[in-house]
């Protein structure tokens, strides 16, 4: 039992990333129709660039507040640059662009910093938590509430406020939205700021966990595209769902089954899923103009 | 003689014309490296160019090919083309078990689906080191047929450039068939393509079959040539860099797809001089060919060169 509990700690940890990492592509595919593979390189961008801030003597806070500031910039410069210019190209030409963007950002990052590990301190304490049986890292709860506070706090801005408000319109109908004044321009660029956010949020927070590289973004952002595929892309309570049964699958089936096939559980999960729900657990139904 | 018989001519000729250009077994090697992804990119053109389905998993049949071959001779003492043949036909197996399901699915679900199927095959031969050797990798001994023993580049070379021959005339016949003209009305519009008739789930099933046949043919020939294989060859990058050899040349245009291959082929060779920044250029140049020339190098070329012409 408390074997169990251990492997769902860990699971919800990482699956929280996973969450943040999906909501990001689910924010850019909703506003833009475009899947961002470098949503990897935004988490890895936010977790060096805190520790190389945080080295340089800044207290912690802020090097995390100017990392954020420093991502989002870099989703800015991306949706500027790369994907704008490219707005009427085909989905496969959008996808090799994406992913040029990210090779670009690993190589860039490869040659700002270095190909080294880097670890951030805990944010709070570093004593373990004993939970019948099972322990929890406090960074682990930073890790959980953070993303809960992410989530709630998206809730509010789409469903509150005028500016969510119209990036919701917006992935609805772009036409109708820009017909009733709303510029869908800023949107596009205001959903590569809030994903470069979400993902630098989620790397600097799991940092003391987990550590960053250059190339650590790779393999999250892949979970983060699984996520999202799984809850229904464009679905962002189903990004959430998606990300915590990737975590927690991967951790108990590390646990139990096998650590080496670790990687290949979230792939696995969403072949199987995708057989039988084509549009992912809560995606909608497409139907195809002739 | 048609224009397709010309084109295919004309490449022959560069095949033939390229060797007294080549100062040493390097470029021998770099050429047969370019061969060899040109093979797999042809295949896989018919898939992504001509029926309009993207594949981010083919350095997996790439990898399946490669692995048959190298175990079949190296632990179980197969004669190499039987070993290939067996390779080509259990990737043909696989391919045509994962395609039903996946390819009903449609833009950035087919590519997870895809991407998914690739990463497993990887992680798999990674895993499995009691039959695969695991991350070192796993050597493969010559490729012998008839009594002749294939050794060196310059004679892998001849070798190469006649199987990349038989895969773009392969291609072209295909392209021309009905087939062919089924898979370029399932790209135009899937739902159209069925309402005159077209059997378009067969059609896309038989292209992606194909597509990964091309793939694992020319993997059992790469792990021959290279007396090695590693997990790596069937990885998320190599399916990426595939893919983008496609789009570099132009979808749909199977000499594009060579064009594509040769050139994404020999660019990280010249590269490594600037170490460090390959990455930043190899990626600088993938988003500034697709926002530049979204129709590819050749498409693009031959628009303007018609333009040229008519003004």
């Amino acid at each position: 039992m408390s074997e169990f509990l251990q492997y769902m700690f860990s699971g919800v940890t990482v699956g929280a990333i996973y969450a943040l990492a999906g909501l990001g592509f689910s924010i850019i595919y909703n506003s833009s129709h475009v899947i961002n593979f470098a949503q990897g390189e935004f988490i890895m961008i936010g977790g060096m660039a805190t520790v190389s801030l945080f080295a340089m003597g800044l207290p912690l806070p802020v090097a995390i507040m100017l990392a954020i500031l420093a991502t989002m910039l870099v989703g800015l410069a991306l949706e500027k640059f790369a994907v704008e210019p490219a707005r009427n190209a085909d989905v496969v030409t959008i996808i090799i662009i994406t992913i040029g963007a990210s090779i670009f950002l690993r190589g860039v990052a490869q040659v700002v910093w270095d190909k080294n590990f880097h670890a951030l301190p805990a944010f709070s304490s570093d004593e373990p938590i004993n939970i019948f049986g099972a322990v929890l890292m406090p960074q682990s709860l930073w890790v959980i509430g953070v993303s809960l506070l992410c989530i709630v706090a998206l809730y509010w801005f789409f469903n509150r406020t005028i500016y969510g408000k119209a990036m919701l319109a917006t992935s609805y109908n772009r036409l109708a939205a820009q017909l009733v004044g709303i510029g869908v321009k800023k949107v596009l660029a205001a959903s590569f700021a809030l994903s470069a956010m979400l993902g630098a949020i989620g790397g600097i927070v799991v940092t003391p966990i987990t550590f960053t590289s250059y190339d650590s973004g790779i393999m999250l952002g892949l979970k983060g595209f699984s996520a999202a595929v799984l809850g229904g892309l464009g679905n962002g309570l189903g990004a959430v769902v998606g990300g915590l049964i990737v975590g927690i699958a991967e951790a108990v089936g590390a646990g139990y089954l096998s650590s080496a096939y670790k990687d290949a559980i979230a792939f696995i999960i969403i072949l199987v899923v995708l057989v039988f729900m084509p549009n992912g657990l809560f995606g909608k139904h497409g139907t195809e103009r002739v | 003689m048609n224009g397709r018989y010309a084109a295919l001519l004309a490449l022959a000729a560069i095949i033939a014309a390229l060797p007294p250009l080549m100062p040493n077994n390097y470029y021998y090697d770099i050429a047969i490296h370019a061969g060899f992804n040109a093979i797999v990119v042809v295949g896989l053109n018919l898939l992504m160019g001509y029926a309009g389905q993207i594949s981010l998993g083919h350095a997996g049949f790439f990898g399946l090919g490669a692995y048959a071959s190298g175990i079949l001779t190296s632990r179980y003492g197969w004669p190499p083309g039987l070993a290939m043949l067996t390779g080509a036909a259990g990737v043909a197996l696989i391919a045509y078990l994962v395609a039903r399901p996946i390819l009903k699915l449609k833009g950035h679900y087919l590519a997870m689906a895809t991407l998914g199927v690739g990463i497993i095959i990887s992680i798999v031969l990674n895993t499995e080191s009691w039959l695969t050797g695991g991350p070192d990798g796993l050597m493969v001994d010559y490729f012998s047929v008839a009594g002749i023993t294939l050794k060196g580049e310059q004679t892998w070379y001849w070798v190469v450039g006649g199987v990349l021959l038989l895969a773009v005339w392969l291609a072209t016949n295909i392209v021309e068939s009905p087939v062919g003209r089924a898979l370029r009305a399932v790209h135009g519009s899937e739902v159209g393509a069925e309402v005159v008739g077209v059997d378009t789930a067969r059609c896309k099933v038989m292209v992606f079959v194909v597509s990964a046949v091309f793939a694992s043919v020319a993997g059992s020939l790469f792990a021959h040539y290279a007396g090695m294989i590693t997990p790596a060859k069937a990885g998320f990058f190599h399916s990426v860099e595939l893919v983008t050899m496609v789009v570099l040349g132009g979808m749909a245009s199977t000499y594009g797809a060579v064009v594509g291959a040769v050139i994404l082929s020999a660019l990280p060779q010249f590269l490594t001089t600037f170490e460090d920044y390959e990455q930043i250029i190899m990626g600088g140049i993938m988003m500034g060919t697709m926002i530049f020339m979204p129709r590819g190098l050749l498409p693009s070329l031959k628009l303007m060169f018609r333009r040229w012409r008519n003004a």
